[in-house]
């Protein structure tokens, strides 16, 4: 655990000196969350301060809590939420219609082309967004999508196919076997066995799944800084308009900023053990 | 990687359906195929195809073929390779850092204390703020040089105020990532070690194990493919850094952050010089594979390593 020498390891430990130890690490594990945390503690306690005592200096720590903020973020907030809402519910959805049959058929069928499939899907995954950005954009140009809410679902759809497919393959597989192949004896259709075996049994790993695509879309920046201007501009580009704030609005920015990050903190803190799983493609387990 | 799929389920494959159905595998499959190939595969032969062409926005109608000329351009310019340079730097770096810092986590909340599901709770948060809310919160409220919270920690330390955009730009930004990407690598060490026998460890303690050597021959090949999993999913997001440049430096001051991502989108979307942002975009693409693809094969020999012993 730790590189702390030990004289004589065989010899039994003082209780009590194991016992100082252990708080100890807990001191110092709660100390380090705390540094870590700080930053997202600061922003929220800014964001309920007036604009004077957020960039006060020195700091301050007592405050009597106002609501103004939030007010006066709100009329330019709920356009950006409600782009970023449609843009991250859309591309799940259309994720999810096009991935779950792939992610049940790669299941239900394994052979080496199957899994030379699912190798080539997460692979697109290591395509840079920069690496396909410039005709993407010449394309959504003349065909008129750039700056429009079908557009970034487009793109977010290409972002989480891969984890769609990968996540929701792995739940399926997980399914026993014998199950479809007693629906198969009775005569059950390819379609009947991903309609009522494979949907319903996987259901809690397609809440997780989509609770990770969601997140992921919602966070993205790159195609909306570089896809939209204003009419489908979602949270990340109405937050980057603070970017040169200068020390100003410090604290309308903090509350926007706590508007934009709490919905997905929650669904991250919900889905936490379904997100190591997505992270890392099922690697880690 | 390989992990997902059992050896047990590629043997036993069922017996393809006998009537004349409509849904086969190919057809549930291809939709999603297809859907990745128009927006991935056909983007990006198009970016190779643009690549090689003198081809600005601003004069559209004229774009020579110059071959490999974008580049050319893009590597005998000792600017461009700083760029490539602080890519690299800040991946690394970042890297590197979330790792230690994230490893020494993992091992903290690996242990029974009160809080501890909260605690590991609460410290994902990071991960899951939007990089763009990271750089302008970390920009004006934490690095600002005047009223900022980490100036006021040096001042009171009797220290002179800094401006660490402007003083240390790349180990600001490498602070800033590596506060966000810290939770991934804590989480995914975390659950590697948790998957660690308890007996293996009491085993090795009856047999006089000190912690170091416990470390080093019992929890260090444990982890390995954890730590393989984390290096492999961080240096792809990593080469891809966009939104933290783009809310707090601007790939400032000069060149000093600008990393591929950031050098492509000034090259397309200010300069309209489509040809050699195109090249540039080649370029990632390649250095993101060539990473990947060489991480990739060493956690599949580790994985049959790990299998036949």
């Amino acid at each position: 655990m730790t590189t702390v020498p030990s004289t004589s390891a065989p010899v039994r430990r003082d209780k009590s000196r194991i016992k100082v130890r252990n708080t100890v690490l807990t001191v110092i594990t709660y100390a380090v969350a705390l540094a870590f945390l700080f930053p997202l503690v600061w922003m929220f306690l800014a964001a309920f301060k007036t604009e004077a005592e957020a960039f006060a200096s020195p700091p301050v720590f007592a405050f009597t809590p106002i609501l103004e903020n939030f007010k006066n973020a709100l009329p330019s907030y709920f356009p950006a939420l409600k782009n970023s809402v449609i843009a991250a519910v859309g591309s799940t959805v259309l994720a999810f219609v096009l991935g779950l049959p792939a992610a049940f058929a790669l299941a239900v069928y394994p052979t080496t082309r199957a899994q030379n499939t699912l190798t080539w899907m997460l692979s697109t995954k290591m395509m840079p967004a920069v690496g396909v950005i410039v005709p993407l954009f010449l394309l959504f140009r003349n065909l008129s999508l750039l700056d429009t809410l079908p557009g970034l679902i487009l793109m977010y759809t290409t972002m989480n196919l891969p984890l769609v497919v990968w996540m929701m393959h792995s739940y399926m597989t997980e399914i026993p076997f014998a199950i479809y192949e007693a629906a198969k004896v009775d005569g059950a259709s390819v379609a009947q066995e991903f309609f009522r075996i494979a949907l319903p049994l996987s259901a809690p790993g397609m809440a997780a799944t989509a609770l990770l695509a969601v997140i992921f879309a919602w966070n993205e920046v790159f195609f909306a800084v570089n896809l939209t201007s204003s009419d489908a501009a979602p949270l990340s580009v109405f937050i980057s308009s603070f970017k040169t704030s200068m020390g100003l609005f410090w604290a309308q920015m903090s509350a926007a900023a706590v508007l934009t990050v709490l919905p997905v903190l929650i669904f991250g803190w919900v889905a936490q053990r379904q997100l190591v799983r997505g992270l890392s493609f099922g690697a880690v387990k | 990687m390989t992990t997902a799929v059992r050896p047990t389920t590629t043997t036993a494959s069922p017996p393809a359906p006998k009537r004349g159905l409509k849904l086969t595998p190919a057809a549930l499959i291809w939709p999603a195929m297809l859907y990745l190939i128009l927006t991935t595969q056909v983007p990006f032969f198009m970016t190779i195809y643009y690549s090689f062409f003198n081809y600005n926005l601003v004069i559209p109608d004229n774009r020579p073929f110059i071959g490999f000329g974008n580049y050319a351009t893009l590597l005998t310019n000792p600017q461009n390779l700083q760029v490539v340079w602080n890519t690299v730097v800040l991946a690394g770096g970042t890297l590197i850092l979330t790792l230690l810092i994230g490893g020494a986590m993992a091992m903290l909340l690996n242990r029974n204390f009160p809080g501890r599901g909260l605690l590991r709770t609460l410290m994902i948060s990071s991960f899951l703020v939007m990089p763009i809310v990271t750089a302008v919160v970390w920009k004006n409220m934490l690095l600002n040089p005047v009223f900022g919270f980490f100036s006021w920690v040096v001042a009171s330390l009797g220290g002179q105020p800094v401006d660490w955009l402007a003083q240390y730009p790349m180990a600001s930004v490498i602070a800033m990532i590596t506060w966000e990407w810290t939770p991934f690598a804590m989480l995914i060490l975390l659950t590697g070690l948790q998957s660690l026998p308890d007996d293996q460890l009491e085993a090795a303690r009856l047999d006089g194990a000190s912690p170091l050597q416990e470390f080093q021959h019992i929890v260090m090949p444990h982890w390995t493919q954890a730590i393989q999993v984390v290096v492999l999913m961080e240096t792809i997001a990593l080469l891809q850094v966009y939104g933290e440049i783009y809310g707090s430096t601007s790939g400032g001051p000069g060149l000093a952050t600008t990393n591929l991502p950031y050098f492509i989108y000034q090259k397309a979307f200010a300069e309209y010089n489509i040809g050699l942002a195109s090249a540039a975009g080649v370029i990632t693409v390649i250095l993101t594979n060539i990473l990947a693809v060489y991480l990739l094969r060493m956690i599949n020999r580790n994985n049959r390593t790990n299998k036949g012993g």
